[in-house]
């Protein structure tokens, strides 16, 4: 059975696009999935990193599309975890190198081959955010509870919409649970109502994203964080599985409330 | 917050703030009805209810809102005196919708 390709996107840029993937898709490897992940951030790469595969890149999507290289040489196997490949981006070229219908073609590939793809998208709404959208089966839409992010997804949703791809799955990521109850951060049932799409995860602020990142091993690898365990739930989701979402304090009750008022 | 908010909702935090003007921006970015539009609405408005009621023209405001039950344009019209203007056309009464 052919694999399904999910891109994963964002309006503003910095939201957790890379992170998402990376993680996602060492969860859904943890899981026994075969995943390839998909760099589509040519010159601006990042995925290879914070996967901490950077130093096996020999060849990469655009020597790929360009036929310097077969899309088996290019693949990176990660040692960790059998099941997880990465297709790094190229460094010093252009989003143009790659168009549309290259993009489709080897994710096509890949789908052959793999139960997931995920394309880590680039940031902005340009030309390589629609080549890195044209292969999807589904789409991921990265979002933090701030207004300029939740703004700029609601333009990438009508975007996608306009695509004629599937209405994306929403990730809600950087959730603050203390802001929330300070009323200083928009929940989750806010962030749902104001963007009207399907949630697929929440995903905590969590300081072990930095550190895990600067030693280039996704918080997914390992059992005891909460991010972690966010983006597990998410790989069971994508997998067809039921989970319960987890609730970071969306509403607190009122004895809360009235604690946190006496403490003061 | 306040004492009131703390206790009783948030309906002044940052975050329902955020959420208002999110709301607000939003059926901007997703319609074509322009400010300028909604400005010459607020005029009409205005002149259409002065003939019947006392209101305080300088401080009607008219937005374009949605939500999940859909797009709602809403007038907010401070009324001066609940004492109805005398209306010319005083007699001819509105049929009642059925
Ligand atoms: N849940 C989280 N908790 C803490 N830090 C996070 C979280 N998610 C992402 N970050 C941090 O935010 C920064 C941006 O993340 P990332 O690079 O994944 O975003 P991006 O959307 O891919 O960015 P770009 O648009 O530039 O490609 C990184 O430093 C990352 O470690
Ligand atoms: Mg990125």
């Amino acid at each position: 059975m052919a694999g399904q390709v999910i891109t994963i996107t964002s309006g503003k840029g910095g939201v957790g696009k890379t992170t998402a993937t990376a993680n996602i898709g060492v969860a859904l490897a943890r899981r026994g999935q075969r995943v390839a992940c998909v760099d589509a951030d040519i010159g601006l790469r990042n995925l290879d990193v914070v996967m901490g595969l950077e130093n096996r890149i020999v060849y990469d999507l655009v020597d790929v599309v360009e036929g310097n290289a077969k899309l088996r040489q290019a693949l990176i196997k990660d040692k960790r975890l059998p099941e997880l490949h990465l297709l790094p981006a190229a460094q010093t070229r252009l989003k143009s190198a790659v168009n549309e219908a290259q993009m489709q073609e080897v994710c096509g590939e890949l789908k052959k081959e793999f139960d997931f793809v995920l394309v880590d998208s680039p940031a902005g709404i340009e030309s390589g955010f629609k080549t890195s959208v044209a292969p999807a089966d589904q789409v991921l839409l990265v979002v933090t509870p701030e207004v300029s992010s939740v703004r700029d997804a609601d333009r990438v949703i009508g975007l996608i919409e306009a695509y004629e791809k599937p209405t994306p799955q929403l990730i809600i990521n950087r959730l603050r649970p203390a802001l929330i109850r300070r009323g200083d951060m928009l929940d989750t049932a806010d962030v749902l109502e104001i963007l009207a799409v399907e949630l697929i995860g929440i995903v905590p602020e969590d300081e072990r994203i930095i550190s895990s990142t600067n030693k280039g091993q996704p918080v997914a690898l390992e059992d005891h964080s909460e991010s972690g365990a966010a983006f597990m739930r998410i790989a069971q989701r994508l997998m067809g599985e039921q989970v319960p979402f987890q609730m970071f304090a969306e509403s607190p009750g009122w004895l809360e409330r009235v604690s946190k008022f006496l403490r003061r | 917050m306040d004492v009131f908010e703390r206790i009783f909702g948030r309906s002044s935090s940052s975050a329902s703030v955020a959420k208002k003007r999110l709301q607000v921006i939003l059926t901007q970015d997703r319609t074509d009805i322009s400010l300028e539009t909604l400005n010459v609405l607020k005029d009409e408005i205005v002149s259409a209810i002065s003939r019947h009621i006392e209101i305080e023209a300088a401080n009607v405001e008219v937005t374009i809102s949605n939500d999940a039950e859909g797009y709602r344009l809403t007038a907010n019209i401070p009324v001066v005196s609940t004492r109805t203007v005398r209306v010319r056309t005083a007699g001819a009464r509105a049929p009642r919708r059925t």
